[in-house]
């Protein structure tokens, strides 16, 4: 990507956005009648589907059980048509099963598992294509799905990437932007407290700059959540609009 | 598959029902539920396709890439089919559980897509040396029964909507091939689909067979048939699925209505295709999302 600007001087991304500036964001819940559960969205041009089942009881092994609170399974998987290059497997390697393990570390921290002790929950997220912030817009899809199933968290969680490029901390980062090579941080929040559920950073980033760069995801996380808010409630008008009272 | 737990009365009550050529949700035996098709849903992908049949959700994304040609077709591209069974559709097929069946779904694609189906020359780049790949990649996110027929028009309609790159192959001092890609992007080869393939499944429950089963028909069914047909009649493949046994009549019966399904099929697959196809680039695409 040689002679590819991420910011240019008058502070225009590549695609035109400003620094602090999502991509368009569109969502749906309730996508198939089968699950429990289950949302889609779209950040930009990278597609992401979540589907819960739960809770139900443990499949599998009995012993996993935890006595006093619910099991968080969560599948990451990505369909081998989602990148530019070809896949060869959607799951089963390690980036897949690293993201499955934050992923569930990020829901275990949000819903509510002591009101299901000795059960599962199963979350599942299928990216069908690609184009940076792929963590984030599988939490984003996974919250609208576990509300969807009526499972109770103890808020949202809404997840944004951030970047450092030239001095200014960019939101919501597309795949050109993270394969520039610069420092990624991939933050998950719960936006009434302010709690961190997950904070994911590889690359080298002076101290200094870190307050910025986190502030800006935590800013853009923000957004994510009126956003998210807005589609709930508009789910919810639909759903009893179609109950008749 | 994902299996749905009936009881006795409930089987009793489907069964006794296609006798009468009535099904629960009020179809006759031989007629399709609401199919929905969308093409070009993934933009990354070189043509892709989303079918909704009833409660089954297929997306099929096609890409192609440049390999070499096999050993004994020299001149001929070839398609390469993967089917991954997501844990969407039920949780049984979360890790590798979803594995037999998709391996089982992708050797059925192999055994319907025969050497007339697609015109693989036009996949050629250079003999021997470069062709085009087309990998046929399935998803299946919702199991709602009647798979294969789901996918294989998914891809029928995926391979119409496939969009393959016009490539020149330039040749310098040395010998050395380069290939070298047109600059207008939407130059492109489109692929015929006119024979390819799509199937029926003919499940037989009691004396009767019926078209397009729900996962509670395919609960009383003990043996099915897949006949796959082309858009002109001819059957490439005919495979008979399930534990039970079925009797050369039941069988010769079920073909003949397969071949007639499958053409009507053909048909209004086709002017859905065509319909979508005249919108033209300013079509609103609805996806998921609709």
């Amino acid at each position: 990507m040689a002679g590819l600007e991420l910011l240019s001087d008058q502070g225009y991304r590549v695609d035109g956005r400003r620094a602090g500036e999502l991509r368009k964001i569109q969502a749906r819940m309730g996508v198939f009648a089968q699950a429990d559960g289950s949302a889609y969205i779209e950040q930009g041009n990278t597609k992401a589907l979540a589907v819960v089942y739960g809770p139900h009881e443990i499949r599998g092994s009995r012993s996993r059980a935890l006595p006093d609170r619910a099991l968080v399974n969560c599948q990451y998987s990505s369909a081998t048509f989602s990148t530019g290059e070809r896949k060869r497997r959607p799951h089963g390697d390690r980036k897949s099963s690293e993201m499955g393990l934050q992923l569930r570390q990020t829901f275990e921290a949000a819903i509510l598992t002591q009101l299901h002790p000795r059960s599962q929950i199963d979350i599942y997220v299928q990216v069908l294509q690609a184009d940076g912030g792929t963590y984030a817009a599988c939490v984003n899809a996974a919250t609208l799905a576990v509300l969807d199933a009526g499972i109770p968290m103890r808020d949202f969680v809404c997840a944004c990437s951030a970047g450092f490029v030239d001095g200014t901390s960019l939101a919501d980062l597309s795949h050109v932007e993270e394969a520039a090579g610069g420092p990624q941080l991939a933050l998950a929040l719960l936006p009434a407290s302010g709690q961190i559920a997950l904070l994911e950073m590889d690359a080298r980033l002076h101290e200094d700059h870190l307050e910025q760069v986190l502030e800006a995801a935590a800013r853009a996380a923000r957004d994510v959540h009126t956003l998210l808010d807005r589609v709930v409630r508009q789910h919810v008008q639909e759903a009893s609009l179609l109950l008749g009272d | 598959m994902a299996s749905v737990v009936l009881s006795e009365a409930e089987k009793v009550y489907i069964v006794h029902g296609v006798q009468e050529d009535l099904r629960v949700d009020g179809r006759g035996c031989d007629d399709y539920r609401c199919v929905e098709v969308e093409t070009d849903v993934v933009s990354n992908t070189s043509g892709s396709a989303r079918v909704k049949l009833g409660h089954t959700d297929i997306l099929v994304g096609v890409k192609a890439e440049v390999g070499t040609p096999k050993l004994e077709k020299a001149d001929e591209g070839y398609l390469e089919f993967f089917v991954d069974c997501s844990a969407n559709a039920t949780p049984e097929f979360e890790g590798r559980g979803g594995d037999d069946l998709g391996t089982e779904i992708a050797n059925t694609l192999y055994r319907i897509f025969n050497k007339s189906s697609v015109d693989l020359k036009a996949l050629c780049i250079s003999p021997r040396e470069h062709c085009w790949v087309l990998y046929v990649d399935v998803l299946l996110l919702e199991c709602g029964g009647n798979l294969f027929d789901s996918i294989s028009i998914a891809v029928k309609a995926a391979l119409f909507n496939t969009r393959i790159p016009r490539v020149r192959v330039l040749e310098d001092e040395e010998g050395s091939k380069d290939i070298e890609l047109s600059d207008d992007p939407y130059d492109c080869i489109r692929l015929s689909v006119e024979n390819v393939p799509c199937t029926v499944t003919l499940c037989k429950i009691g004396c009767r067979h019926v078209v397009d089963a729900t996962l509670q028909e395919e609960a009383c069914s003990l043996a099915s048939l897949l006949v796959s047909v082309t858009s002109k009649g001819v059957v490439t493949c005919m495979r008979k699925v399930g534990k039970g046994s079925l009797d050369p009549e039941s069988i010769f019966e079920m073909m003949e209505t397969g071949k007639r399904v499958g053409k009507v099929l053909h048909s209004s697959l086709q002017k859905i295709l065509l319909k979508e196809e005249s919108l033209g680039p300013k079509r609103q695409k609805v996806g998921f999302l609709g």
